[in-house]
């Protein structure tokens, strides 16, 4: 162990906080995935591009592997795992995923329905351009992004229809 | 990839990171966003041994708006530059310009304040700030001082920044309504540096131009004002004589390297392509 002082971090992670420890170094997606078991965000590229490791923090949508887990102390996160409805139902989102064939491997769909959670939310309706614009951080190496923007515009157009507006409530 | 080992401070004001930078001399780093800064300590090639997190500054965040002057605090980031009224509104070059960097999930965390320290020349707001005639507000241990952007940058990742020093505000002189604008990049994919960009800033009258501004993204070690091409620029009709001779008094300037994003000689031609892309856009937009 280094003589660096561990720095203790609190956060809250799809709704459950936890406190650790850390080396200041840590990453985020390292502290999420090897201390608490949170896989969901994947390592793509480790070098800021793919977006494979997206998290929504504070209500915005980084990369985790560009984030020291300590920059991260005392924040809101979610991440796919807090994604499904709190009945355990799959999320407009996730449904759209399934319905719209809007994943092939699957490896990108953790951080771009984390992305797509955050757009929607600033941007209840977005055109197409602005849903590729805003995924524009997110690489898929399989689908062709067609079905991904299927995906959202169907998450998009179930959130606004009035009924699940209200069963919402 | 995993950085070097540092101590980490977050200090809650100014002084008090200033403090931390005058102990620890050049092993200490300010850390804003972190999207150039972590990057390089992934790769090891930057391994600060004290990391200050300017994070915790209240002080250092917002845009107002003040005697003909529109500050920008460091912290700002791009995400809030592209959602402020104030700026959609007096300022808008620098909307399009956020949009234009990197992808959401990088804006929504990458700073003004670190873009323009950074020092990269891929970095678009250092062009666009001396295009606007910007001043940075350096603070250290003996308080402030304000280097304008077009004297801040001496070469790739030097710049006029001390290692103390804090970079705290962008002062940017509020430009005439009415104005035109543009900031034209050209680049491989979303997300990637520019191959060449230009901002162009301009003012007509009767079709005649009263004042006209450009500089150059990542076409030579530094950001490029191009005050002679403006010169040229300024009380002509834009007719195409006039900025042929412009965009070949910019050309001559550039210094870029051959890359991945083409030979040097491709890369000053498009720095020439973007500036009169910009030109156009900038007449275009600006009331006659
Ligand atoms: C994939 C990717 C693509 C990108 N594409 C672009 C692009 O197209 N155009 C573009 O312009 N940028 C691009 N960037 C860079 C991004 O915009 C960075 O956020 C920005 O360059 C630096 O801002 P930051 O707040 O993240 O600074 P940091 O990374 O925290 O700091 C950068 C440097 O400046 C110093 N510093 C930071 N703040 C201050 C301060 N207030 N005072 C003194 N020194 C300070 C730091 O010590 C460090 O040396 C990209 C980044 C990535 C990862
Ligand atoms: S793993 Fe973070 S962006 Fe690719
Ligand atoms: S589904 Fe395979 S990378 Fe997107």
């Amino acid at each position: 162990m280094s003589d660096i002082e561990q720095i203790p971090v609190t956060l809250t992670v799809n709704g459950k906080k936890v406190q650790r420890f850390v080396e200041p170094r840590t990453l985020l997606i390292h502290f999420l995935r090897e201390e608490l078991n949170v896989t969901g965000p994947h390592i793509g590229c480790e070098t800021s591009h793919c977006g494979a490791c997206t998290v929504e923090m504070n209500g915005m949508s980084v990369k985790s592997c560009t984030v020291f887990a300590v920059q991260a102390n005392g924040a809101e996160m979610t991440t796919i795992e807090g994604m499904a409805n709190p009945d355990g139902t799959l999320s407009a989102l996730q449904e759209g995923f399934r319905q719209m064939h809007g994943l092939q491997c699957g490896f990108c769909t953790p951080g771009m329905i984390t992305r797509a959670h955050t757009l929607l939310k600033e941007n209840p309706n977005p055109s197409e351009e602005e849903i590729r614009m805003g995924i524009a951080g997110n690489l898929c190496r399989c689908t062709g992004y067609q079905n991904i923007v299927k995906a959202i515009q169907y998450a998009a157009e179930q959130l606004n229809q009035p009924e699940t507006q209200e069963a919402a409530e | 990839m995993i950085p070097g080992e540092f101590t980490y401070h977050r200090p809650s004001s100014v002084a008090e990171a200033v403090a931390i930078l005058v102990s620890h001399g050049d092993e200490a780093r300010p850390l804003s966003g972190g999207h150039s800064l972590i990057p390089m300590m992934k790769l090891r090639m930057a391994a600060p041994e004290h990391l200050v997190d300017l994070g915790g500054i209240a002080d250092l965040k917002g845009i107002s708006e003040d005697g003909g002057a529109i500050t920008i605090r460091a912290m700002t980031t791009q995400h809030e530059l592209i959602e402020s009224d104030l700026l959609s509104e007096k300022l808008p070059i620098i909307r399009e310009t956020s949009l234009l960097i990197a992808d959401p999930q990088i804006r929504y965390l990458g700073t003004l304040g670190g873009n323009v320290a950074n020092g990269d020349p891929g970095n678009d707001m250092p062009a666009l700030m001396q295009c606007l005639d910007a001043s940075y507000v350096l603070t250290g241990p003996d308080g402030n001082r304000e280097v304008a952007a077009r004297d801040f940058y001496e070469a790739a990742y030097f710049t006029a920044l001390a290692p103390e020093e804090i970079l705290t505000a962008v002062k940017i002189p509020t430009p005439p309504a009415g104005h035109g604008w543009a900031y034209e990049k050209l680049k491989r994919k979303v997300g990637d540096y520019a191959t060449a960009a230009a901002a162009v800033m301009l003012s007509m009258t009767g079709g005649t131009v009263t004042s006209c501004s450009v500089a150059l993204t990542n076409v030579a070690d530094t950001p490029l004002y191009a005050a002679e091409a403006g010169d040229i620029l300024n009380g002509s009709t834009l007719d195409e004589t006039t900025v042929g001779k412009a965009v070949a008094a910019a050309e001559a300037i550039t210094d870029p390297a051959s890359d991945g994003r083409g030979p040097a000689e491709y890369r000053t031609k498009m720095a020439g392509i973007m500036m009169q892309r910009a030109l156009a856009r900038a007449a275009e937009r600006a009331s006659a």
